[in-house]
This record gives C-alpha cells, structure tokens and sequence, in this order.
C-alpha cells in the first residue's frame, strides 16, 4: 500500500483520508477495551473519567475496586490480611487449600463472591472443555476421512450448535434437563457448554488435519506400529497445536457463556460472566470494571498462546505463510 | 513364488490370497474403514443429539402440543374436542367439568388448567379457580350448577375457549406468534390490532440484523483491504487490533460500552468537552435502539473482517496492476475488477454477521432498554417469566427456521468446510 511517486494530488488525498478512516475504525474496535483499564481505578463510584483523573492526581486513582472483588460476600471484609502468610502460602505452591492462612484469605475463598465464581468458571470450563476436545477430536479425525459416510450432512450437525441461537439452545436444554433433574446441577451446564464447545473444535482440528501428510501413518505402520501406536506417536504430536487451540476455543466458550448458565445454574453454580450479567442489570458499580480488567489480561494471555500455537503448527506441518 | 494364473479364478476375475473375489475383498475393506471411519464420528454424535438437538427438539413439540388440559381434566378433555364448538353444552360436558375440577382441586392442578385456559379467553382463570372451589358441593343437573356459580359459564365463548384449551396438538401457537387467533372453529383469525407484536418484532430483529450487517461490512471492508495489502509484518501487528476484541469476553465488551455510552460515560463528557451539546442535552446513546446496534457492530465486526480478509489475500495483484495498463481508472479497476474477487468474502462475513445478530440475546438484554429488545429477549422472557413455553417455543421454531435457511445458504455459499476461526 504504497503510493507512488507518480500519484496526483487527488490520489494523495485520497490515500490519507482511507488511512485516516482506518484509523477511526481501529480506534472503534480496541477504544472500549482499553477504557475500561483505567476506568478502573476510579477512586468515585462512576463509570466516567473524573476531573482528578483528568489532571492526573494520584488521589483521584484507588484499588478500591479491585479490593471490592475479594470483599463482596465475605463474612469480614475488614479483618487483618498477613500477605506475608499468603505469599508464603502461595510460593509452596502445591500445598492444599485447607492450609490456607486462616482468616482473611480462607474468608475471601470460601465466601467471597467473585471467587466463588470465578472456581465455579474454572469448573465447568475444565469439565466441558475435556469433555469437548475428547470428542471432538476423535471426531474430526474420523470426519477427514475420504471414507468418511454422510460427511456433510454429518458435518452440518456437528457445526450447528455454533449456529443455533443460544436462546433456543438453552430454552431446549433447559425444558430438556428438568425433565431429567440436570437442570441446577453442574453437570447440565457441563453437558450444555461441552455441546457449545465441540464445532470450535472440530474446525481447528479439521483445518490442521488437512495438512496431514497421510503417508507419515502408511510409513508408521509399515514399520509395525499398530493403530494405536501410529496415532499416539504420529499423527497426535503434529496434531496436538490444532487440539489445543480447539480446548482454548471450548475453554473460552465456556468461560465466557452466559446464556445457558442463565437458563441453567442455580444460584451456587454462578459463573464469573452471569456474575457480572447481574451485576451490570443491578447494582451498577466499578467493580465490574475491575473484573473486566482482568478478563482483558486474560484474553491477551490466550491471544498469544493461540498465536505461538499457530506459529508452532504453520512450522511443524512445514507450512510457511 | 506365485505365478500369475494362481491368482486368478476360473471366470478369470482376480483373486486375493484367500480365494475371495478381490473385488469383493476391496469392497468390504472399504466398508471397514467406512465404519471405522463412523465409530470414530459416532460418540460425538451421539453426544451431541442427547444433549442439543433433543431437547431442542422436545421443546419444538411443545409449540404444536400442549396437554396440561387434557393431562389434568381427563373425564371433560375428550367430550370438550367432541363438541361442535356452536350448539348448546351438553349436561355430561357439564357434568365431566364438575368431576374433573374436584380432582384437579385436590391434585393442585386447577391452577395450571385455569391459566391455559385464560391464554384462550382472559378472565377465565378466576372462573376456573373460583367453579372449582364450589365444585364439590355442586348438584346435578351441573350444567345449572355451574351458571349458578358463575354467570359466565352461560357463555358459549366460555366453553369454546375451554374447546381449544382441550385439544393437546394445535397449531394455536404458531398461530399467536404470527399474529393470528386460531378459534374453535379451526379458523385463523387476524389478532386485534394491539396485541399484533409478535410480526413486528420479527421485522426489527431481521432489519437490526440487515443493519449490523450493513455496519460491519461498512466498517471491516476498508479494515480487511489495509491489513491485506499492508507487509505481513505490520498487517501481524495491526490484526492484534482485530483479534483482542474477537477473544474478550461477550460481557466484557458489553460493559465497556456502558461505560464508553451511557450519559455521565466517556463519549457523552468528550461531546459536552467539545461544545457538540450543552451539560443538560446529554445524548442518550444507550438503554435504546442505538446502543443495541453500535454494541452489536463493534462485537460482531471481527466476524466480518476475517473471512473478507483471507478472501483478499488471495487475490493476485496482478489483477487489478493488468487493469490499469489496460486503461482502467483506479475506480473502474477496483469495482470491475477487485471487488467482485472479494464478493465471496463479504458473503461468508455478512451471513455469518446475519445469522449471528439474528439469534442475539445478552446485548440487547443489557443495553437495549425498552425499544432494543429482539425476538431471543421475547423467547426468553416467555421461557422465564411469563411461563408460556409453548409460545415461546412456537417463536424459537419460526427463528430456528429462518436461521436454518441462513445456514443452508451458508453452507451452499461458504461450505461449512471452509469455516475458520481466528
């Protein structure tokens, strides 16, 4: 997109009006995202910039919000905190929770409500996530098949929950699952998110499987290995970035569902978007904008991962772009 | 070792190694790794039709069948579809009524029957509630028994109310969310003018759907062409822009819209800031039609600038370069020549972007205040508060129709195949 020496004026301006206009769309797409970081840390209870804010003084800023997540719902927001027994808790790593210092820190995880959700997020995405990406798998290979019957119609059904209107999916599942006692369990939000999660894999592992070069298989097996041992040593390693970015897929699917949990979870089975699904409807407070924040960092977490993945994938199938 | 004769059989077909036709050999080794191919397939399908398409399923059935009336009043169901619908109730409907309230009293199921019945005719809940208390000291002949009770039993509309109520597989449904009143009489009848929502509302879902997918393509066409003729290494850069809101949180997103919209938010104090409008005349951007579809472009813009995207990376420069030393001007050389490459991209964005909105449900839920709603925020409403499934199960399937067209078209244009994600 360069302009060459040759351009008229006309073509100039024209050039940097697109540039410009391209600009004002970036600037739509990634403005509310990063807003809400500093909106954050709002020392007021608004959801707008204060004149404090504006003239960069320090009082104007708090983590007053960030403090509000742990607080909601405990039982003694107030009482002393020994960060130092936390880090110490925390750096032996692998010690259980029940080890946790007492107080404070056990409070804020049994009783808090934000942690709360945020286990019960952590929960059922795991859960619907292996549940998606086990199947899924297992299915997209047997989709890529040439021999594969009914492979489109097959295929369509499998890709419809991606498609289906989350409001008729959970209605469904919601008539469904009480008639069978799932609903207000984990397990009918398992099933529900594990069924929203699958397409997202069977896309990425499709895509990755059409640059599988069969005769690595062919070649395994005529050295004797058996099905099992061709799919686990061969074709699993050079699969394995399209599966787990498929599992990023399901995982975020769950974690960020909020309409099936909505029809589906009971009041302990709160997740950390139907959380703040009725925190924005009822008590509007900067603590959302807190928790928002973090997601964000999450999000650009998963961002590079699923790119490094990508990267990873293009170079071992020995695709260069 | 083997000479070539022994592989043949007597009719000069090839043999395999153990006598069988090979023909019939490569047939059923094709069929094994067919089925091997299926029981890889098999439990994710299985999976998915117990836990999604069965119960959507169930849940369409209830939008043609509904049986709380013929379940809990066993004796009067049957005599009640009997009936003409035009000619005097007879004493053994009366009579039928008079036992099956006294059971429905005691099994607590009056109330369930009396609010079918009042979804027909509205004030009959009352009637059924209030019969059914007095029903156990009723007298033959019943028929007199019940106008005594209530006046309104001497109606015929009553009891042809309670007629449709009666029938379990009825079409009443479909009927009420396409507007019409489906009578007694097995006619369709254009429902008053007032309570016509249901029409309307399918109108303003698929026009806010046609406009955010208008804004999309809008928006993520100029977006798709920079960062497709950008070098990698600055369309990477700049493609971080697109991707970062692709993976943050639905609700996220929604929040920050709040914040940017609302009428103390960030946009409203840069217009005041800016002397666009005074401190008093605060634009009022959200909790209405405008937030619902500037929130669902900026979510859904990413769905639209990927598939447009990979489409323009494949296509030639030379293209448009042979264009031009034809004599092309830029404009003829790009709507002759360039556009029309990248139609197949705008399609798959703009029917993925359209069938996404369609079915939306949080957004307007959120920040659409009263005239944002969409056709999912009626369904859930009817699933949720109002408690007429059957209704609101009847509105999903008409959706779940149009959204199967779309995918169908989708699939016919696109091929599922071709899907990508990020």
């Amino acid at each position: 997109m360069e302009l060459p020496p040759y351009a008229t004026l006309g073509q100039k301006i024209w050039h940097y009006t697109f540039y410009f206009i391209c600009a004002l769309i970036f600037l739509f797409l990634i403005t509310p995202i990063l807003i809400i970081a500093p909106l954050s840390f709002n020392a007021e209870p608004y959801f707008s910039f204060t004149e404090g804010m504006m003239s960069l003084d320090p009082e104007a800023y708090s983590m007053r919000w960030y403090e509000d997540i742990l607080a909601n719902g405990m039982v003694d927001p107030e009482q002393p905190r020994s960060w130092s027994l936390f880090w110490e808790w925390l750096w032996m790593g692998l010690s259980p929770v029940h080890t946790m210092p007492q107080g404070f820190f056990s409070d804020a995880w049994e009783n808090a409500q934000w942690v709360r959700a945020m286990k019960n997020s952590f929960f059922i995405g795991f859960f619907a996530t292996l549940v998606a990406t086990v199947l899924g798998t297992l299915a997209a290979i047997g989709l890529s098949r040439s021999e594969m019957p009914y492979r489109g119609a097959i295929m369509s059904l499998l890709i419809s929950p991606l498609i289906v209107p989350l409001v008729i999916t959970a209605a469904g599942m919601f008539y469904f699952y009480s008639q069978v006692g799932l609903s207000q369990t984990y397990i009918g939000v398992i099933l529900a998110h594990a069924a929203l999660g699958t397409p997202f894999v069977i896309i990425t592992v499709t895509a990755t499987l059409v640059g599988f070069d069969k005769s690595l298989v062919r070649a395994g097996a005529s050295m004797g290995a058996g099905p099992a041992k061709t799919f686990w040593k061969i074709q699993m390693p050079l699969i394995l970035p399209g599966v787990v970015s498929g599992g990023l897929f399901a995982f975020i699917t769950s974690f960020d569902e909020v309409v099936a949990v909505l029809f589906l979870a009971g009041p302990e089975h709160r997740t950390i978007p139907r959380q703040m699904y009725s925190g924005i409807r009822e008590q509007i407070s900067p603590t959302i904008l807190a928790v928002a924040t973090i997601l964000v960092i999450i999000s650009i977490c998963l961002l590079v991962t699923m790119e490094m993945l990508r990267r990873r994938g293009e170079r071992l199938r020995g695709i260069r772009s | 070792m083997t000479d070539a004769t022994a592989n043949q059989g007597p009719d000069g077909l090839l043999l395999a190694t153990d006598g069988t036709p090979l023909k019939a050999k490569l047939r059923q080794s094709m069929k094994a790794s067919r089925r091997r191919a299926f029981g890889l397939v098999l439990p994710l399908l299985l999976f998915v039709l117990a836990s999604f398409v069965i119960p959507i399923i169930m849940l369409l059935w209830t939008g043609v069948s509904n049986d709380t009336y013929a379940a809990n009043m066993p004796r009067s169901a049957p005599l009640m579809r009997a009936w003409d619908g035009s000619s005097q109730p007879t004493e053994a409907m009366a009579e039928a009524m008079v036992l099956d309230m006294i059971d429905a009293r005691k099994a607590k199921t009056i109330g369930k029957v009396a609010s079918r019945v009042n979804r027909e005719q509205s004030g009959t809940r009352s009637l059924y509630t209030k019969s059914a208390r007095r029903a156990a000291k009723m007298e033959p002949p019943f028929l007199d028994a019940l106008v005594k009770a209530d006046k309104d039993w001497a109606d015929i509309e009553t009891w042809r109310a309670t007629k449709i109520a009666a029938t379990s597989l009825t079409p009443a449904y479909y009927a009420a969310a396409l507007d019409y009143k489906y009578t007694a009489d097995g006619e369709f009848v254009e429902q008053d003018e007032v309570r016509q929502i249901h029409v309307q509302l399918f109108w303003k879902t698929i026009w806010v759907s046609g406009a955010v997918m208008l804004f999309c393509l809008l928006l993520g066409y100029p977006v798709a062409y920079l960062l497709s003729h950008l070098p990698a290494k600055k369309a990477n850069l700049l493609m971080i822009l697109v991707l970062l809101p692709f993976w943050t949180s639905l609700l996220v997103r929604t929040t920050a819209w709040i914040a940017m919209l609302q009428s103390q938010g960030v946009l409203n104090d840069i217009f005041v800031w800016l002397g666009i409008t005074g401190d008093e005349q605060r634009f009022s951007l959200i909790y209405n039609m405008t937030g619902t579809l500037i929130a669902m472009t900026h979510i859904l813009l990413p769905f639209m600038i990927l598939p447009i995207y990979s489409v323009m990376r494949a296509i030639p420069p030379s293209h448009v370069r042979a264009a031009k030393s034809l004599g092309a001007t830029n404009w003829t050389a790009f709507w002759r020549v360039y556009f029309p490459a990248t139609i197949p991209g705008i399609g798959a964005g703009g029917l993925l972007v359209f069938i996404l909105s369609i079915g939306y449900y949080i957004t307007p839920a959120l920040v659409g205040g009263q005239d944002g709603q969409l056709i999912s925020n009626f369904i859930a409403y009817h699933m949720q508060r109002s408690l007429n499934w059957s209704l609101a199960a009847a509105l999903g399937g008409i959706l779940l129709a149009i959204v199967l067209v779309l995918y169908w078209l989708y699939d016919r244009i696109v091929g599922i195949d071709n899907m990508k994600l990020g």
